[in-house]
């Protein structure tokens, strides 16, 4: 067993674990920091596929600023409520099936592909080799893609802002 | 290890995700799920990525981050603001655009 393969499969148990609790806790705050150590895990997993720019990108906007807002967003409504917001679960079973199912189908599938080749030697450095490709042929996107984000941050202040 | 094994993961994580998004009862519980199906996404892609030895796999995984974080900026105000005219996020009573 390699360093790699031991890697692996510590990220892959904090992962799933982690996961988990995030949709089997029943305080939603505890549920956020779950959800910051999942977080984190898949970016250690991008660092297992030897991206480390992705995963500075993901500890910076997921670990940061996702669980920062929503960490905000809980504190608010418990705030307003002046409760505990109690996070409860329906309808267990059949999301427990309908999840299985939907992971046994896709098991399946890779089951029965065929097997992928070893994983090719690295050739030159990922994270330049992204930014040639956001100012090539992903200039447009990038673009767009900016856009997209000011116009969805000023629905969400014009959505969230007060009636003076 | 080989590419069968990070897409076995990158299911598992969608599926307990999806667990989430289908039992919660709480909006914000349901956000929470939504983001665990869309690391899973980005696990694969970047995993592809590798194993094939492609850069789109990359550029697309940071489109994703950036739409999943403009996705949970409006849904956190959606449910801010929905909490403030109901006084509730629980899903199972936001029926508002019932006929």
């Amino acid at each position: 067993m390699t360093g790699a393969t031991v890697a692996f499969w510590v990220v892959a148990v904090v992962l799933v674990a982690s996961s988990l609790g995030v949709v089997l806790t029943p305080n939603l705050f505890h549920a956020v920091l779950y959800l910051a150590a999942a977080l984190v895990a898949t970016g250690v997993v991008f660092l297992l596929l030897d991206s480390p720019f992705l995963f500075g990108v993901q500890l910076l906007l997921y670990a940061g600023g996702v669980v920062t807002i929503v960490v905000f967003a809980i504190m608010l409504t418990e705030r307003l409520v002046g409760e505990r917001i109690a996070q409860t679960s329906r309808h267990v079973i059949n999301g427990a099936v309908v999840a299985a199912g939907v992971f046994v189908g896709v098991g399946g599938f890779l089951l029965q592909s065929r097997a992928a080749g070893a994983r090719p030697p690295l050739t030159g450095d990922a994270t330049a080799a992204i930014g040639r490709a956001l100012v090539g042929p992903f200039a447009v996107t990038l673009e767009l893609l900016g856009v997209l984000l000011v116009v969805a941050l000023l629905g969400a202040l014009h959505f969230a802002r007060t009636e003076e | 290890m080989s590419l069968i094994s990070y897409l076995t993961l990158a299911a598992l994580v969608f599926a307990i995700g999806l667990f989430g998004v289908l039992t919660r009862r709480n909006a914000i519980g349901i956000l929470l799920g939504i983001e665990l199906m869309l690391n899973a996404v980005n696990i694969n892609l970047v995993a592809f990525a590798r194993f094939h030895g492609d850069v789109a796999g990359l550029v697309f995984t940071l489109f994703t981050i950036a739409i999943t974080v403009a996705e949970v900026a409006v849904g956190l105000a959606l449910v801010i603001v929905i909490f403030r005219v109901r006084r509730t996020v629980d899903a199972d009573r936001l029926d508002l655009l019932r006929g």
